[in-house]
């Protein structure tokens, strides 16, 4: 009762009771560690759907008119394929954010959701291209696939922070990839080899990219309360 | 640079000129728009519509040959696919069996038992037929195991072996198992599935015609069993094909079959949708949509934000059909498929511009013209849509050069959409833009010249349960909500999500947008099953059973043309069958004796010669894919079918009987004439039109019980809004009737001029000078400052609590006479004697509250502050109770011209109120007792506003100079102090002056040109003082050393609001209508919106939004960090400055005689409190929040106390 005083002056030295006149929601939102799992959560969230349905978009050339057992092949041929990429999603997701406080150049670029929305629409895109548009051989594929990547980068990052890491995710997870097929853990739908790996860094490129955005949009809110926080301080 | 610079003005000179254009004349030019949509959308009619039905192409059988792979040049008529073997040819044997003459002791099984056992021996004809060296397994397609799946039709479908399919399946092709099968249409029956099918089911797979056909059930009246032997072959061998055919015709000949087998058809399947497939698609889409909304989220500040959305979705989707038509035009056919890489080219084209456009349009100065402001929002934007096209175009161009055909494909589209997006924008969306502000300054026009019209009905009156119910309110509290939802937050969450079910009638819409659906993908995609199913309906859910309703009568109407029961009821009775010709069964023959029963008919007619048509177009994908087949984009070949006629002797019939057979019911009444047919559809409409009628009876009373309140028709009054004061939702809750008793704070005789509050206490001051202080948490009135002399009156108790005492009024008077002690004021003295004031005051503080004292017609305030001001420490005497001599009212009122003055401003802190007068002059009282401690008349001008912080006081004056003053407080220590300096005892933050302080005041700096013009809003928190003036400009000063900070510039207009809080948050408003939000700490402009037409009369932030009222009557709330609108809040006429927050999410405006709660989070409106009967038709002018979340209301003479102790509880 006393905390919802506020009259225009007599705010003073409620700062610390300045959670408990929050709602409930909004307090949630500012305690940081709860923030930080449920931004975790999203994008984990975010990353297994985006696993799942990719993986359909590539799995589905190779299977007939009927198939009774699609999707619970999907879900069963490589169960852990969708969790690691929502860890993924939710590690790369929180890095950004981070990154950006810790280098002191905040994102500028627009921040709004409907951009956000662009991104990931152009990163399924680019996905679906890779599986649907018959290339003549596999440079062009990569090459196609690589100045798509780094349109998307251009088109909704632009910063080089972004850039540098997704270039190092991209590279280790590709490795890290060609590291398990060659221990016979995982193993590509396609025979082609070659095709995979081709397609495989950019692919990694732009996902970081996206997962980059949707964690630095989520980061927003929490940017915001805190700056708020700090202003009441 | 200067290139540059030249290209960017013209480029804005063209936009401004296209800006005009558009503006002038938006009729032409949106028909113009339209004409050029529709005819470079022309070309798309030409385009076969999608779809996934198969195609077929027919050939004639006797030059057939197997097209080769590569498409030959002659080939025109040819279509694409047909290239390549098929995956297989389909010749069917078309079996029609009856057992004839039929006679009256044969059982209704009889009618399909021995027909369907002859199935084995056709059967082993064709699988033994040689053709020289060729034999059927040579030819037909060898199909492996079943789908895994499949497991429970591997009895039923053959595997390792010839696909070659027939009702013998069911027995293993084994005809003792059919014998041995006691009940035939069990073992039919029970692979069908259970509900509702569309596409092929297992009979329909191995009996090869639609289910209706077989004639295999015990009610059939033609007793004609008909079924097909269906043999895929692999590869085509005319010969074998037509020795078997010659075979099959010689051994069981066929009357009068006139079929024609000279033509084959080759039937092309598309690739179909499947699930997997689907579910990219519709994430792409499902994007796709969140992007759109996101998008024209942020359209605002439009008089109709839903048309200007759908505009720019025209416009994209527009584009997009131009692009493909244009393409289309220029000979480029569209190979992708279009619905995926649609969501794709929307989001390239994007909504980016259009939205731009409007944002820019809508932030030009509203003052000009229409015309005007398009051009000035075009040419502003200009530069900015020019680059981003061109980066986009060169982004495209980049991705042609890939040569990818898909992709450059893909590019090619999109530039195209985007030159054609570009066209569109500039001309349809511009128009359409111009056509809504226009609309919107009509609207604004209309709305503020008849102040009233516009309003709607009233609701009726106001609250008080316990006083008798008072007559309806003539003019009513009414809120226009414009926030998209009205929930209710006091309401409980499962209250809630029925409340939004019913208000939405999602339950409805969603099952109504499903069926919908669902038809349309029925009819779309499977008519064949649609048929099936609906006849299959009509006949077996009559609830006469389907013995007295042949199917032709149910189907018939539904599907005149397509229906085949009804074309072959239709059609001349063709002569009897021979049957003699059957010599091959060795059969007698049969005499044509005298049926006094119908004898099954065997005819064969054309609709004969493609039976297959009629069955789902899924039949043979389904047939083939169980093997793991795809016939997606591959086709099949049909061969003509080869008919056979079975006629069976009833002997034969009754041979081959189980004897289980005749246990079943006896065949009823066959003899339905036309009228009994006739009647039973009269019955069957009678009923269904009964239980239609107690289906809405029933659904009416069920409708009645749950929800007794007739909602959805506002104004009507009913049970529970008798009581009838606060408003309901619009599906009739309305919040309990609080505890919240607004309490009357009553005295003044004039319109209440100045309100200030401290929490604890309360000053109001009339537009007469007198000034009230009241206990904030009471009500109780303490003390009386009349104007025209020192009176005091100590907690004189005069608040009523809607007992609407009427003594009230004269409160003043009665109290006058009692109060006969005044100060002492001592003309004479004034130079240079030491002021008593603030003993004697002292003194009547501790007096009993019955001693009051009143001066009445005389006036020596003037003195006393002149005193005051010239000693400024005052010394003070001790005698603390010393009865104060009484002082007649002998002194003349030299100082009346003083007391002529009006307070214009007024401050409460701790328990003085400093009052600043017309006069210019500064005024420190003791609030509770009333008594004058000081004051100051340095200025001259009038002050307009004060602001009291700590121990400082900043007045803020007419001519436009700011006055700094220090109140100082010296403690009456040993009373020695006399003319010493002032007193250090510098004061706590928080002002606790005992009566026995001496106060002064001091002005310790005075900013002579604060502002050119006169100061209108002043200001003060956390250490800065902020003013506001007409002449445009914001200054920021310190308080401890009133020292200017900044100077704020940004409004093109006179300052009227300014809020600063303790967290430094700056907002100011102007009187062009704009709210600016500042950051205190280095003076730079955080956010800059345009609010309100006309001024902003108040502004209030919360940590998360700003509130900004205006002289338009509307709230708005701003998103205090994107400075977005959330929404806006229609007030009343008139009511619209008052406003205040009490807490995080409780916002509370005022109305016409009653305060409205409203939750801040969602736009709700909580509940409305009516401030009494007086208050009725007084709209609340000023509206206070005190730190006890009382509110008090000034409304014409009277304070209203409003304590809402319900309301937080529930927030907290």
């Amino acid at each position: 009762m006393a905390d919802n005083s506020l009259s225009s002056v007599d705010v003073s030295a409620l700062s610390s009771g300045a959670l408990m006149r929050r709602g409930p929601y909004i307090s949630m939102i500012t305690n940081r560690t709860m923030n930080l799992l449920i931004r975790a959560a999203m994008l984990f969230m975010v990353g297994v759907f985006l696993a799942l349905v990719l993986n359909l978009l590539q799995v589905q050339r190779n299977v007939t008119l009927f198939p009774p057992d699609v999707l619970s092949s999907v879900f069963s041929s490589a169960w852990w394929v969708p969790p690691c990429c929502g860890t993924a999603a939710a590690l790369i997701g929180l890095l950004y954010p981070c990154m950006d406080r810790r280098l002191g150049e905040p994102h500028k670029l627009k921040r709004e959701w409907s951009n956000v929305m662009r991104c990931v629409a152009v990163f399924v895109g680019i996905n679906h291209a890779s599986a649907k548009v018959d290339f003549a051989n596999n440079v062009q594929l990569s090459l196609t696939l690589a100045a798509l990547s780094v349109g998307l980068w251009w088109t909704f990052d632009r910063s080089r922070s972004g850039f540098g890491l997704g270039v190092v995710i991209a590279i280790l997870a590709t490795l890290a990839t060609q590291l398990l097929v060659y221990n016979g853990v995982f193993q590509y739908t396609s025979p082609d080899f070659l095709y995979i790996r081709s397609w495989l860094p950019c692919i990694f490129f732009a996902g970081v990219i996206t997962v980059g955005n949707i964690g630095r949009q989520l980061a927003l809110y929490e940017y915001k309360v805190n700056q708020e926080k700090t202003h009441q301080d | 640079m200067t290139v540059r610079e030249r290209i960017r003005q013209n480029i804005s000179a063209a936009f401004y000129r296209h800006g005009l254009l558009c503006a002038s004349y938006p009729v032409p030019i949106i028909l113009f728009t339209s004409a050029s949509i529709l005819t470079c959308c022309y070309p798309l009619l030409k385009l076969p519509l999608p779809g996934t039905g198969p195609v077929e192409f027919t050939t004639g059988v006797r030059d057939y040959s197997t097209p080769s792979h590569e498409s030959q040049g002659d080939l025109s008529e040819r279509p694409d696919w047909y290239r390549g073997p098929p995956v297989a040819y389909i010749q069917q044997v078309l079996v029609k069996a009856a057992v004839s003459p039929w006679d009256n002791s044969l059982v209704p099984v009889d009618v399909f038992r021995s027909p369907l056992g002859r199935v084995f021996s056709v059967l082993e004809e064709i699988r033994n037929h040689v053709y020289t060296d060729r034999s059927l397994e040579a030819l037909c397609l060898q199909v492996t195991d079943l789908l895994p799946g499949l497991r429970r039709m591997q009895a039923v479908l053959p595997e390792h072996g010839c696909l070659l399919v027939s009702p013998g399946n069911y027995w293993q092709n084994r005809r003792d198992l059919f014998d041995a099968d006691p009940d035939l249409l069990k073992t039919v029956h029970q692979h069908e599935p259970k509900g509702l099918h569309t596409s092929a089911t297992l009979k329909d797979l191995l009996f090869g015609v639609p289910g209706k056909q077989t004639g295999v059930n015990l009610y059939s009246k033609k007793r004609v069993v008909t079924y097909t032997i269906t043999i895929a072959l692999s590869s085509y061998d005319a010969r074998f094909v037509a020795s078997l055919r010659a075979r099959l015709k010689q051994l069981h000949p066929s009357a009068n079959c006139t079929l024609r087998e000279d033509h084959m058809v080759h039937v092309h399947f598309k690739e179909e949708i499947g699930i997997a497939e689907l579910i990219p698609l519709v994430t792409t889409y499902i994007i796709l949509f969140a992007y759109i909304y996101f998008s024209t989220r942020k359209i605002d500040m439009v008089k109709s934000k839903w048309g200007l959305a759908l505009a720019a979705v025209v416009t994209v989707l527009s584009s997009l059909l131009m692009s493909v038509g244009l393409c289309t035009l220029f000979g480029l056919t569209p190979t992708l498929n279009g619905g995926e890489i649609f969501p794709y080219l929307v989001v390239v084209i994007g909504l980016e511009n259009v939205l731009v456009l409007t944002k820019s349009v809508v932030s030009t100065p509203v003052d000009l013209e229409v015309k005007l402001r398009i051009a000035q929002g075009l040419s502003n934007e200009s530069w900015s849509i020019m680059k981003n096209m061109a980066t986009e175009l060169c982004i495209i161009l980049i991705g042609y050069f890939t040569f990818v055909p898909a992709i450059q494909e893909f590019c090619l589209f999109a530039v195209v959409g985007l030159v054609s997006d570009f066209f569109l924008q500039m001309f349809f969306f511009t128009t359409v833009l111009s056509i809504d502000i226009r609309r919107m300054e009509l609207a604004d026009l209309n709305r503020r010249l008849p102040a009233e019209a516009g309003m709607p009905p009233p609701k009726p009156g106001p609250l008080r349960p316990r006083e008798t119910p008072p007559p309806p309110r003539p003019s009513p509290h009414t809120i226009t909500l414009q926030a998209p939802a009205f929930r209710n937050l006091r309401l409980p969450k499962r209250l809630r999500v029925v409340y939004f079910l019913a208000r939405t009638r999602l339950a409805q819409r969603i099952i109504m947008v499903g069926t919908v659906i669902w038809i349309g993908i029925l009819v779309y995609t499977d008519p064949a099953g649609l048929r099936t199913f609906l006849a299959a309906q009509v006949s077996e859910q009559s609830p006469l059973g389907e013995a007295g309703l042949p199917p032709h009568l149910g189907v018939a109407p539904v599907f005149p043309g397509g229906d085949p029961t009804s074309t072959l009821s239709g059609l001349p009775a063709p002569e009897p069958t021979p049957l003699p010709e059957n010599q091959s069964q060795g059969h007698r023959a049969a005499h044509p004796e005298v049926a006094p029963v119908s004898s099954p008919q065997i005819t064969w007619g054309p609709e004969d010669e493609e039976l297959w048509r009629r069955l789902s177009f899924r039949h043979w994908p389904s047939l083939f894919s169980y093997y793991n087949i795809t016939l997606a984009k591959r086709y099949i070949s049909i061969l003509p079918v080869i008919p056979v006629t079975l006629h069976l002797s009833p002997q034969e019939a009754i041979d081959t009987r189980h004897p289980q057979d005749t246990h079943h019911a006896p065949p009823p009444s066959i003899k339905t004439s036309d009228l009994q047919t006739d009647l039973t559809l009269y019955k069957v409409a009678a009923l269904g039109l009964f239980a239609g009628v107690v289906l809405v009876l029933l659904l009416f009373c069920l409708y009645r019980v749950l929800c007794p309140r007739n909602y959805g028709q506002n104004g009507v009054p009913h049970g529970r809004r008798r009581r009838g004061d606060l408003p309901c939702d619009e599906y009739g809750y309305s919040p309990p009737i609080s505890e919240i008793s607004p309490l009357l704070l009553r005295g003044h005789s004039m319109d209440i001029e100045c309100l200030a509050s401290d929490g604890m206490l309360l000053a109001s001051c009339c537009l007469v000078g007198h000034i009230r202080v009241w206990d904030a948490q009471t009500g109780d009135c303490l003390t009386v400052i009349p104007n025209n002399g020192l009176r005091r009156s100590s907690s004189s108790g005069c608040w009523e609590h809607r007992d609407g005492g009427g003594a009230v009024g004269g409160q003043d008077v009665d109290i006058f006479p009692i109060r006969r002690r005044t100060t002492p004021a001592r003309p004479a003295l004034f130079g240079d004697q030491p002021d008593l004031t603030p003993l004697i005051d002292t003194n009547f503080g501790l007096s009993p509250p019955s001693q009051a004292l009143s001066s009445s017609g005389f006036d020596f305030g003037g003195l006393v502050e002149k005193a005051y001001q010239e000693h400024e420490p005052s010394p003070t005497l001790a005698f603390p109770p010393s009865p104060p001599p009484v002082l007649p009212p002998e002194l003349p009122p030299q100082n009346n011209g003083d007391w002529d003055s009006s307070v214009w401003a007024m401050e409460l802190r701790g328990n003085l109120i400093a009052t600043g007068r017309s006069s210019g002059k500064l005024e420190l009282w003791d609030a509770v007792e009333g008594s004058l401690r000081c004051s100051n008349e340095d200025g001259v001008s009038g002050i307009t506003a004060l602001a009291f912080l700590n121990n400082r006081i900043v007045a803020a004056r007419l001519n436009g100079s700011l006055d700094f003053f220090t109140v100082e407080i010296t403690k009456p220590l040993g009373l020695l102090q006399y003319r010493g300096p002032p007193g250090r005892g510098s004061l706590p933050p928080s002002p606790c002056y005992s009566s026995e302080d001496v106060i002064s005041c001091q002005l310790t700096r005075s900013v002579q040109c604060a502002h050119q013009k006169p100061i209108t809003v002043l200001k003060a928190a956390a250490g800065r003082v902020v003013t506001g003036s007409q002449d445009h400009t914001v200054r920021v000063y310190r308080l401890e050393d009133s020292c200017c900070l900044f100077t704020l510039q940004g409004h093109s207009g006179g300052i009227t609001a300014i809020y600063i809080d303790q967290t430094m948050v700056l907002a100011s408003g102007g009187q062009d209508g704009t709210i600016c939000v500042w950051d205190v700490l280095t003076g730079s402009r955080v956010s800059h919106v345009y609010g309100h037409r006309g001024d902003v009369t108040s502004l209030v932030c919360t940590t998360s939004c700003i509130i900004s009222s205006g002289l338009d009557d509307l709230i708005c709330i701003w998103d205090r960090s994107t400075g977005i609108k959330l929404y806006s809040i229609q007030q009343e006429v008139g009511c619209g400055a008052s406003l205040g927050v009490i807490s995080e999410s409780l916002l509370v405006t005022g109305g016409q005689g009653c305060v409205s709660f409203w939750d801040l989070n969602y736009g709700d409106l909580l509940q409305t409190v009516y401030l009494g009967q007086s208050s009725e038709g007084q709209s609340v002018r000023q509206l206070l929040v005190l730190d006890n979340a009382a509110i008090v209301c000034d409304f014409g003479s009277e304070l209203s106390l409003v304590y809402v102790p319900s309301v937080l509880e529930k927030l907290d």
